[in-house]
């Protein structure tokens, strides 16, 4: 079984024992407002590391290439209220023409 | 269960199918990662949670092994069973239909039954349900043919789908970043991964900034 596989099944099975045991908590194990703050930042940290490293690096190294005008373009289509399809299509186009034409 | 109320089906067969068809960037985005079609499908119907699913894809997509894609996905999974919490007794269900009810608790069927809360509970479970079951339906639509059509392209670089999987990150992210706490944390992450990448191995990086989330969250 290549790392594809054991990625995607322990995924699934780690994902849905996530959600079943929430199901099978009381309310009042979460009710600390620590506990709460850590569950909204938790997202925020591994989703803004997830862009630089997918935009930034490839394979372990640094390095700024078409992607980054992608990038651009999605912030600026996030600043204008773009429904989140025109955010990722405008990102593929923009990052696409630059890779096509230099 | 009682008559479905016009508005709680229309709030939920929106979310459902706007939401259903991001699947069709993570299916390209897993395809153009080196997932296969199958597993690609398999991550949606399993898996079912947009985030943790993108991130595993990304990781891998990125060099990390299949260790750190896990983790990575896991720790943005950990959001879902606190959904859980919340939606357990409110819901109030038992054996398999609990089972089907933690498969379909994500961000979204959530929101829209918390959001009808205020209407009546009758409202408040058919949003959850419906939200769920169509969310499912249409993301696992859409990433199969994502993942297809994202197979047929050949250099994913030439598509540009390089570029769609961090700005489908970005879009995840974006609405989270309410206060300025949130904004000097993203940026706090994007310099720790970045300075990170060089030195540790792919994937640890990105997990090592949940890190920086628990201390700032225990920290305010």
């Amino acid at each position: 079984m290549n790392a594809f596989w054991i990625a995607t099944i322990g995924t699934s099975v780690i994902a849905f024992l996530l959600k079943y045991i929430g199901h099978n908590v009381p309310e009042r194990f979460f009710a600390h407002p620590k506990v709460q703050s850590v569950n909204t930042l938790i997202p925020i940290a591994l989703l803004s590391a997830l862009v630089a490293v997918q935009t930034f690096t490839e394979k372990s190294k640094l390095m700024i290439d078409h992607r980054l005008a992608g990038l651009v373009v999605a912030i600026i289509a996030l600043f204008l209220k773009a429904p989140f399809p025109i955010v990722v299509i405008s990102a593929a186009f923009t990052s696409a023409a630059i890779y096509n034409w230099f | 269960m009682s008559r479905i109320e016009s508005t709680t089906f229309r709030d939920s067969l929106s979310v459902s199918f706007t939401v259903g068809a991001y699947g069709t960037a993570f299916g390209a985005a897993a395809v153009a990662n080196g997932f296969s079609v199958v597993q690609a499908a398999l991550l949606s119907l399993l898996t079912f949670s947009g985030a943790s699913q993108f991130a595993v894809v990304g990781v891998l997509g990125a060099g990390g092994s299949a260790f750190s894609g896990i983790v990575t996905a896991s720790l943005l999974g950990v959001r879902n069973g606190v959904y859980g919490v919340i939606m357990a007794p409110r819901l109030k269900v038992r054996g398999f239909k609990r089972v089907v009810a933690a498969q379909i608790t994500i961000d979204e069927s959530t929101a829209v039954a918390l959001g009808q809360e205020s209407r009546s509970e009758s409202a408040m479970r058919q949003g959850f349900w419906l939200t769920g079951f169509g969310v499912f339906f249409f993301w696992n639509l859409f990433t199969l043919a994502g993942a297809l059509g994202a197979q047929a392209m050949g250099d994913i670089r030439v598509w540009g789908l390089d570029s769609a999987v961090p700005a489908a990150f970005l879009g995840l992210v974006w609405p989270r970043l309410k206060s300025n706490r949130d904004k000097f944390l993203a940026i706090s992450c994007v310099c720790f991964a970045l300075a990170m990448t060089p030195i540790l191995p792919a994937g640890l990086p990105i997990i090592a900034t949940a890190f920086i989330a628990i201390a700032v969250g225990v920290r305010a």
